[in-house]
């Protein structure tokens, strides 16, 4: 927390929720925020390396706790894909679903980080704005959904040809008619501008509106005796309830990146 | 919330991990998995087949136990007959032998019973002779009446 300057609400939440940024270039959109990046590939680079740690030492006879509970997850992600997808899941989809899943789980988890506990911490560090949270950033949000609908595109074309994904936004949903046509691209314009921006910010909105929530408890919490015995309790249950919502809005994003994927692989 | 460069660095994060995952978290996970599963899918089906064996096993097993009664009821039948007929023969050479040893008894005393009338009937001559010399007072001479004398005594 910043010293010397007084503590008021609008402080406290601005202060939470500010990015620590760095600037590369002269407008804007040249800025980097440090936290998010540093948090995202810290998180990606501890479960992806303890996966391959895991991995690299799994054996097909009987497995110990670590290897067995790896492949829970993994096979937990290859059931879920493979009731989707048709196709060689193996060759990229469902690899590509287990690292939707536990990166944005590990991202989505920092959220049940205490707060005010971490500022502190890391204000010992020097940083005095830092977000545990990167999907509390729509930057990250936004970048993986874009990145799933680049992926799709690309096996629209991959699998149909780029005739045959021209032909099916011309000619499907409503049918081969010319005068549909006009229609037809209308609606897959739609769809494709809506399903980057429902993916990326269903996820950003659960995870943002959950800190802020965390925030309003904090701040009921520093108003008096009843307040802080209140917000202990509101704080816990809230945390709890969260553990729910992590996990969900993980295997949303991920069971949603499987479906765009597939979709792509088939034609109507 | 302002989009900026962060997106881009995201994105490339996210690409590299993807990357990593279908590379090197993937594959190797997937290769042990299926192979348990084989290795699984073998035992199980040794298990069945050792299943099978055993069943058929059992089966043989209670044929040659079904055999080995029925040649058992088959020799006890046949050891009962054996000694149904060794008893009956037995009967029938007692009953010879019994014949035999009657009929021998019989003749022995038939021979007895002739002896006897033979000494009777000498005795008797004796007597009758005896008596008639005691009545004729030597009249009779013994050896000249003894064809008359023999000649009774046949009679007698």
């Amino acid at each position: 927390m910043a010293s010397g300057t007084e503590l008021t609400p609008t402080s406290y939440m601005s202060h939470h929720l500010t990015n620590l940024t760095s600037s590369v270039g002269d407008s804007a959109f040249w800025t980097l925020h440090v936290d998010t990046l540093i948090m995202s590939v810290l998180l990606g680079l501890i479960s992806f390396g303890f996966l391959w740690w895991v991995v690299r030492g799994a054996t097909s006879g009987v497995p110990g706790k670590r290897q067995a509970f790896v492949e829970l997850a993994i096979e937990f992600i290859d059931e879920q894909v493979k009731s989707t997808f048709h196709g060689d899941r193996h060759a990229f989809v469902a690899p590509a679903a287990l690292t939707v899943f536990v990166w944005v789980l590990m991202m989505n988890t920092m959220d049940l980080l205490p707060i005010d506990i971490m500022a502190g911490v890391y204000s010992v560090l020097g940083l005095h704005n830092w977000r545990s949270v990167p999907t509390t950033d729509i930057n990250t949000t936004f970048a993986l959904a874009l990145s799933v609908w680049l992926l799709m595109i690309f096996f629209n074309v991959k699998v149909k040809g780029l005739g045959g994904w021209i032909h099916e936004l011309v000619c499907t949903p409503f049918g081969k008619n010319p005068v549909l046509w006009p229609v037809n691209i209308l609606f897959n314009i739609v769809e494709y501008v809506s399903k980057p921006l429902s993916h990326s910010l269903r996820l950003y909105g659960n995870i943002y509106a959950g800190e802020i929530i965390f925030l309003l408890i904090g701040m009921w919490a520093a108003t008096g005796l009843a307040g802080t015995f209140f917000g202990t309790l509101l704080g816990a249950g809230w945390a709890i309830f969260h553990i729910l919502i992590v996990t969900l809005q993980a295997f949303i994003f991920m069971m949603l990146t499987v479906v765009y994927l597939s979709m792509a692989h088939e034609s109507h | 919330m302002n989009i900026n460069l962060t997106l881009f660095a995201q994105a490339m994060a996210f690409a590299i991990f993807i990357w990593f995952t279908v590379k090197f978290v993937w594959p190797p996970l997937m290769r042990a998995v299926e192979n348990r599963q084989k290795t699984i899918a073998d035992g199980l089906a040794a298990g069945e087949r050792g299943r099978q064996e055993l069943e058929l096993a059992s089966h043989r097993s209670a044929d040659v136990v079904r055999e080995a009664k029925q040649r058992a009821t088959d020799i006890i039948a046949q050891a009962e007959k054996r000694a149904a007929e060794i008893v009956d023969e037995a009967k029938v050479s007692a009953k010879e032998e019994g014949g035999r040893i009657l009929t021998g008894a019989k003749a022995e005393v038939e021979q007895e019973v002739f002896r006897a009338r033979e000494a009777l009937r000498q005795q008797v001559a004796d007597l009758a002779l005896a008596g008639a010399a005691k009545i004729l007072r030597r009249e009779v001479d013994a050896k000249t009446h003894a064809d008359l004398l023999a000649s009774i005594k046949a009679e007698l």
